[in-house]
């Protein structure tokens, strides 16, 4: 086995004694604590209500959208500009970003290592309390006159609209430093606090990907930073830096905020993908095929991620010299994104495959990402996308991997990891509706979004042609059945607490450190650090169900 | 079942010296008693009373603190290079407005900055010796004079913007100089048949004009100058519309064929006279000169930000250091300050030639 070699290996069987969420009450112990699995859980709902606040202008959005022209009382097409820039706002900085690491990333990284902690225990406090005042400025945006830019603030017209810019770019230049501190605390933790025997190569995949991702958040982060500051001087001070009249260049603003702003996207995906590889090879039964490219591909794609920044710029003025190259540079991209996939599949492959809800998410996530990175590579083709810039086919595609991998593999690792972090197994039968619901609800709402972009619907617009209002109205019903599924997955989730403790310490079979201890584990996490001797998915063949606790435990052989 | 045998790490016979590179997959050392209650403290962190319950040995923790605080420096490196990449984008498209604008700038102050940093730095350093070592008196006063330091960096700079609020010499619309680049005494200092020719020429292209002249309405002292800037972009300073213009344009222009290169090249530089005289009808400013006080204002402005965050961690430091906390089993935070310190220290002796010691 992967895991401790010493006697007292905690007791497989459902925790009675304190663990983390118990062991002591009260609001400031909780505001106050230190421990990164209390931060983790303060962060796991923070986005997940951030979660409830941009799906609820996202419904906004698809309801408006139900027919041409005005649709919903009381809101003007100024209105609609506020609501799909609040959307992207708060999804992208408030959910998205923050989401699989903070949320899961905290709960889970130290126990993958056998660590205590992380190794700044006080940054990471002050990384969630940071979140909540950059989402407290996002919201207070939000009732000063929301902005009305579009999520990605473009000059000329973010320096001189009179909506609220400045308090949701401060927001998002806030919760941009939430983002490197999380990002520099979890690359030293996995330098610096990796067990005995544990190689680099044998971290699990989800540590390769939450550190691929460390490094995008450390290196692109304060390029955001800067410019969000340089709007907001602008728009105070009037610099001049943007603006032609003075002698600026608004396109400017489009380099710094790409440059980053694309990175950010893998910051978004990648960690999605250490949970797909961490879920497949346990209900796959089977150890995962070509691990290290697997790793390796994890930072490739984080180095790669740096250099295409140019290819949401395709129609900005660039030079076709420059379009050319951050094309070229984009099609590389899909090669180590490739791997992953053939890997996943190479894993299943004459694997026992288990159906429980966290894998019913994974293969929804290998179909839904895979729609949604081949379409980005539609895009990366300049000449193709000189007509699909702009429309509905961008929404689609991002929506396709954002919403069909990032989040789809969120609420898998929120399953997975939902009895280790939480102590109770969830309703399976909710889950796997659930993931049905959600699955179809979303291929509902985005998959006819492709074809009303091909077809010449603009992105970002509150009224269109009469030939689109049938897709409109499936993409509408899509997003409310998605709703839904969120809704009912979320009740299955929550319900569960309101049980005692009764999950095992190793309810999947998993071979990873976390299932070696207690669920929840003890607020000190291990009784003694374990060490390791192999491999992070090596050993299935040495573990067994039991009836009794409904869990895995060692073979007795 | 286990067959690794724990090896004894060198590294903790050497945490008083500067650590070993981080990144190497090397397993930590185990304590060898660990309690039973799992953590893992025992008599090892009773003995370092500062070694955080989640590590196991001092070297430990100060190898994760030294990692964090260079990833630290990476991202405020990379925070500013987006300042400095503006700064290169606007001098490459327009260089004469950087050569104008330095001007502007008293490169003797900005050398007594960079010397102070420099100093500061220094005594930074040397608290981390003191601090390695244990010597309290020597660590508290070495501190001190970093955070004096700081503090005479700052005055220096508020005098400079204070000047510059006089002068006129702010960003964007607010740019509104109150003196020609030939009335500057660095300017006349450096090139002084340039100023004496901009001078003669000047008598003539504003001949019978009030003499605060090309600054649009605004006369008498810009300091307390409350009206808003004019919201049309500072123009050159055009000839305001004489009837014998041509003239006064012959006459400009005779002086200048008269004129060495030696004497034009500064001016031209500066983007006072265009590179083709016989097109120059008279003396302007170069049309965007305020983007360097722009980038001037945003770039010091945020390394002062720095430099104040900088005072407040060395305040608590020396709060730290007068009660006797640090010593060779402890030293880190001195250490990690230092570094912050030494890249403040960086940042200015970057920013010092690029924007004072122009060509």
């Amino acid at each position: 086995m992967a895991t401790t070699t010493t006697t007292d290996f905690v007791s497989p069987e459902p925790s009675t004694t304190d663990n983390y969420l118990n062991n002591e009450k009260g609001l400031l112990s909780w505001l106050l604590t230190l421990d990164h699995k209390r931060i983790g859980v303060m962060y796991l709902f923070s986005v997940l209500a951030s979660f409830a606040l941009g799906g609820t202008f996202a419904l906004l959005i698809r309801a408006e959208l139900w027919t041409p022209g005005p649709t919903l009382p009381g809101v003007t097409a100024d209105m609609y500009n506020q609501f799909f820039t609040l959307h992207g706002a708060i999804m992208v900085f408030l959910v998205i970003i923050p989401g699989i690491p903070a949320a899961l990333g905290n709960i889970i990284l130290p126990l993958q290592l056998g660590a205590k902690d992380v190794a700044f225990p006080r940054l990471n406090l002050m990384s969630y309390h940071v979140w909540i005042l950059g989402a407290c400025f996002m919201l207070l945006s939000l009732v000063l006159g929301a902005a009305d830019t579009g999520w990605t603030f473009y000059t000329p017209y973010s320096t001189m609209t009179e909506t609220a810019v400045i308090p949701a770019a401060f927001g998002a230049f806030v919760l941009g430093f939430s983002s490197i501190f999380t990002g520099l605390n979890f690359i030293v933790t996995i330098h610096k606090l990796r067990p005995k025997g544990m190689t680099w190569f044998r971290m699990p995949l989800f540590v390769w990907a939450l550190y691929s991702t460390a490094l995008i958040q450390v290196l692109a982060t304060p390029v955001i930073a800067i410019t969000l500051l340089m709007l907001i001087v602008e728009r105070t001070l009037g610099i001049g830096i943007f603006d032609p009249a003075l002698g600026g260049d608004p396109v400017l603003f489009q380099h710094f905020f790409w440059f980053y702003s694309h990175p950010a996207v893998y910051i978004m995906i990648v960690p999605a993908f250490g949970v797909i590889s961490e879920i497949i090879p346990v209900f796959s039964r089977k150890p995962i095929f070509g691990y290290k490219f697997i790793a390796l591909s994890s930072v490739a794609i984080a180095i790669l991620g740096f250099l295409v920044w140019g290819h949401h710029m395709f129609t900005s003025g660039q030079s076709v010299l420059a379009g050319t190259i951050f094309s070229a540079i984009t099609f590389l991209i899909a090669i180590p994104t490739a791997i992953k996939t053939f890997n996943w599949l190479a894993t299943m492959y004459k694997g026992r495959i288990h159906l429980e809800t966290p894998m019913l998410y994974a293969l929804a996530f290998l179909w839904v990402f895979t729609i949604g990175g081949v379409t980005g590579m539609f895009l990366a083709v300049m000449s193709v996308d000189v007509h699909l810039h702009d429309t509905y086919f961008v929404v689609a595609h991002f929506h396709y991997v954002m919403m069909g991998g990032s989040i789809t593999a969120f609420l898998g690792g929120l399953h997975y990891w939902w009895p280790k972090a939480f102590g109770r197994m969830y309703n399976e039968q909710i889950g796997r509706i659930g993931a049905l619901i959600v699955f179809v609800g979303l291929n509902l709402t985005f998959f006819p979004q492709f074809i009303l972009g091909s077809r010449g619907m603009p992105r970002r617009y509150y009224n269109y042609l009469e030939e689109f209002e049938g897709l409109h109205q499936l993409s509408t019903i899509g997003a409310f059945a998605l709703g839904l599924g969120f809704l009912l997955t979320a009740y299955g989730l929550l319900s569960s607490l309101r049980k005692k403790f009764d999950a095992p310490a190793n309810p999947w079979g998993a071979t990873t450190l976390e299932w070696q201890t207690a669920s929840p584990p003890p607020y000190y996490n291990f009784a003694t650090p374990p060490e390791v001797t192999q491999g992070p998915y090596d050993g299935y063949e040495n573990l067994e169900y039991d009836e009794k606790i409904r869990g895995y435990v060692p073979t007795k052989a | 079942m286990t067959d690794t045998t724990s090896e004894t790490q060198s590294n903790s016979e050497t945490h008083g010296h500067s650590a070993p590179p981080p990144g190497e997959p090397e397993p930590h050392e185990q304590t060898e008693a660990h309690a039973a209650n799992g953590h893992g403290g025992g008599h090892g962190h009773s003995q370092y009373p500062h070694l955080a319950h989640h590590f196991d040995s001092p070297q430990q923790q100060f190898d994760a603190g030294k990692l964090g605080i260079w990833l630290f420096l990476v991202q405020e490196v990379l925070f500013f290079a987006g300042l400095f990449c503006a700064y290169t984008v606007y001098r490459a498209q327009h260089p004469e407005i950087f050569v104008y604008a330095h001007y502007h700038l008293d490169t003797t102050m900005g050398a007594v900055n960079t010397c102070v940093l420099l100093v500061s730095s220094l005594t930074a350093a040397w608290a981390v010796r003191n601090a390695q070592l244990g010597e309290k008196n020597k660590l508290v006063v070495n501190i001190s004079i970093t955070i004096l330091c700081a503090f005479v960096f700052l005055g220096v700079k508020y005098k400079e913007y204070a000047h510059k609020v006089h002068e006129g010499t702010l960003w964007g619309h607010h740019f509104n100089p109150q003196h020609e680049l030939w009335e500057l005494d660095s300017f006349k200092s450096k090139h002084p048949e340039s100023a004496k020719l901009a001078e003669k020429i000047a008598a003539i292209q504003f001949e019978g004009q009030p003499k605060r002249k090309g600054h649009g309405e605004r006369e008498g002292s810009g300091a307390e100058a409350k009206a808003p800037a004019p919201k049309t972009p500072p123009l050159p300073a055009a000839m305001a519309g004489a009837a014998d213009s041509d003239m006064k344009v012959r006459r400009i222009q005779s002086l200048l064929l008269q004129a060495s290169d030696e004497t034009l090249r500064p001016l031209v530089a500066a983007g006072i006279i265009k590179h083709n005289v016989l097109a120059t009808t008279g003396l302007e400013r170069p049309a965007t000169a305020h983007i360097f006080f722009g980038i001037y204002f945003f770039m010091t402005g945020l390394h002062g930000i720095h430099v104040i965050a900088g005072i407040i961690v060395w305040i608590w430091m020396l709060l730290k250091a007068q009660r006797g906390q640090f010593g060779p089993n402890y030293f880190g935070p001195i250490d990690y300050a230092a570094l912050y310190w030494h890249l403040v220290d960086l940042v200015w002796i970057y920013l010092f030639p690029l924007l004072y010691l122009i060509h």
